[in-house]
């Protein structure tokens, strides 16, 4: 059931479109991550679903029922929201997580039983005493999440919560959330440029760019089969290959690109101008015999060391990327100029109906 | 027997008097700088948070308000308060009224300024995260004031300074009259112009010594909250 529902939205500041979203939906019960490049209008979406910023145009709905404006308080209190920066408060940390029980009119010590209970779950009870001033970085950001969850929201917004913690911190914080937020079934939105965290968190990613939502799906979906070339460069799909179904046999499409052709699952028909979305890290590189349908050669262009893998520029009449580990590039003793295999499965080949390049051969 | 020394016993066997003015002085700049604060504070909060047209020339006004001369403000309340004047029919001219009226003209907007300067000096996005946590309106611009309070207490010991020590207006709308409106600053006009310099000195003195004792008392509220 839908808990938060955004209907045809529009931000704009200083003559520029900031948000332009048709309909985005947040469901009961689900972490959904929007996910995008930064200024692509994620902060602004959080501050409109808080009810904190009036969109130009478009109307909010919870559970069904239209939110007028100005947002009565009492629906502003289901709501809590965690930034980037903690933004604690002066005082100690117990202060700070009691904050939002004490406006609400909960009694002082109700409210320091509370506040203290969430500083426990969240391990910082330690520090409980503590000015909030003198916190680490990770204790400090602990603090800011205990502040919002104490609340017990029914909706959850963390805008690039862990984006200022270092990686072990971050890694860590990440996990503690995760479990939270599951354990007690709160509704979360969780904006992030950061791909790793979206897919280790989302039940439901909404890719966001330069205001406009570009897709919206399950982490699989998204990550396999992404809409466009916009979300397929954002995801890093690395080989995005212009090219045209040629054939089709059952559930597979023939694709020709750069005068080679192979097999994808597709239901696309022949003559379909497509955007071939081919993940670099799911191609094997054989050095004799063939594995799988599909099978091209190339040359090695470039290898590009990358700590535990290796990037491996392939010429096949095209440019490919392959990621291989650095044991790969050993065993195949893999050398620029000198000719591979390429092996790959048809279902790993994902097509995208190409309208950009539909409408440039369209125009005269 | 110094000059110095006679003028303290002469001030001190004029105790009753010298009380009595220094109490009429700390009323009128008290009364006007807690005026000033419950004006000042909440103006400079709207000023800082609020876009509105027009703003801007309030925050300038605001700004050259915070370097108004007493005296011109004496002038203007005066012109104001006086029976051919718009408000002449309160008849409060040469009464503390006047003088508390006046002086919190002075005093609000340096309140107004410094509250301003606070609350935009806080990280803008306390703002949000405040009303992200469910606060109200009111329970947000208290937050923001307890946030900026150390700037605030600032604006409390700038805004009684500048007029504790101020002589121009209380002067014009006060009339200096004895046992009335007499304040320390008038009553030290008052000796200097009578030539009676000595006791000009020891009343000095003792409002330096008050203004000290105050902005000691300042200074220690600031960095008790601090700490």
């Amino acid at each position: 059931m839908s808990l938060l529902r955004l209907a045809d939205i529009g931000v704009r500041a200083a003559g520029h479109s900031i948000l332009d979203l048709p309909e985005l939906d947040v469901e009961e019960g689900e972490i959904h991550v929007v996910l995008g490049p930064t200024g692509a209008g994620k902060s602004t979406l959080l501050r409109v679903m808080n009810l904190l910023q009036r969109p130009e145009r478009g109307a909010i709905f919870w559970r069904r029922e239209r939110i007028p404006w100005p947002a009565p308080l009492a629906l502003r209190r289901r709501m809590a929201m965690v930034f980037q920066s903690p933004l604690l408060f002066s005082g100690s940390v117990l202060d700070n997580v009691a904050y939002g029980l004490k406006i609400r009119g909960e009694r002082g010590a109700r409210a320091l039983a509370k506040a203290e209970a969430m500083l426990r779950r969240i391990h910082i009870d330690h520090a409980a005493h503590q000015r909030a001033a003198t916190l680490s970085g990770g204790e400090a950001q602990r603090t800011a999440i205990a502040r919002a969850m104490v609340l017990e929201p029914d909706l959850l917004l963390l805008d690039e919560p862990l984006a200022a913690l270092d990686e072990p911190i971050r890694e860590h914080l990440l996990e503690e959330l995760r479990q939270i937020v599951r354990e007690r079934r709160i509704t979360c939105v969780y904006v992030t440029h950061e791909q790793a965290e979206a897919f280790a968190l989302a039940d439901r990613i909404s890719i966001l760019d330069a205001g406009k939502l570009l897709q919206t799906g399950t982490p699989e979906e998204v990550f396999y089969r992404p809409k466009g070339r916009a979300v397929a460069e954002f995801l890093k799909t690395g080989n995005i290959l212009a090219g045209e179904v040629v054939a089709r046999d059952g559930s597979l499409a023939r694709v020709r690109v750069g005068g080679r052709t192979f097999w994808a699952s597709s239901d696309l028909p022949p003559a379909s101008r497509v955007l071939a979305c081919i993940r670099p890290e799911e191609i094997h590189l054989t050095r004799n015999g063939d594995a799988g349908t599909n099978r091209l050669d190339g040359t090695v262009t470039a290898l590009l060391q990358g700590g535990a893998t290796v990037k491996v520029e392939i010429d096949c009449g095209f440019p490919v990327l392959v990621l291989v580990t650095r044991r790969t590039v050993r065993e195949l003793d893999l050398r620029r100029g000198e000719r591979v295999g390429l092996a790959f499965a048809p279902v790993i080949v994902h097509l995208i109906p190409d309208d950009e390049t539909r409408r440039m051969a369209a125009s005269p | 027997m110094t000059p110095i020394a006679e003028a303290v016993r002469s001030v001190l066997a004029a105790r009753g008097e010298l009380a009595g003015i220094l109490a009429l002085s700390l009323l009128v700049s008290g009364a006007a700088v807690v005026a000033a604060m419950a004006l000042g504070v909440p103006a400079g909060i709207f000023l800082a948070l609020r876009r509105f047209p027009g703003r801007r020339v309030l925050v300038t006004l605001v700004n050259t308000g915070m370097g108004l001369p007493p005296v011109v403000v004496g002038l203007f309340v005066f012109l104001l308060l006086a029976r051919s004047g718009p408000f002449g029919a309160l008849e409060i001219l040469y009464t503390p009224w006047a003088m508390v009226l006046a002086q919190i003209v002075i005093a609000t907007p340096l309140v107004t300024g410094i509250t301003l300067a606070a609350i935009q000096g806080l990280d803008p996005r306390v703002h949000l995260q405040i009303l992200s946590l469910g606060a109200s309106r009111l329970q947000c611009h208290w937050k923001l004031v307890q946030e900026a309070r150390l700037s605030l207490v600032a604006a409390l010991a700038a805004g009684f300074g500048s007029i504790i020590s101020e002589v121009g207006a209380v002067m014009i709308v006060g009339g200096n009259i004895r046992g009335q409106t007499r304040v320390m600053t008038t009553a030290i006009v008052l000796e200097t112009r009578q030539g009676d310099f000595a006791a000009a000195v020891v009343l000095g003195a003792i409002l330096l010594l008050l203004t000290m004792l105050f902005n000691w008392l300042f200074t220690w509220i600031q960095q008790r909250q601090k700490g």
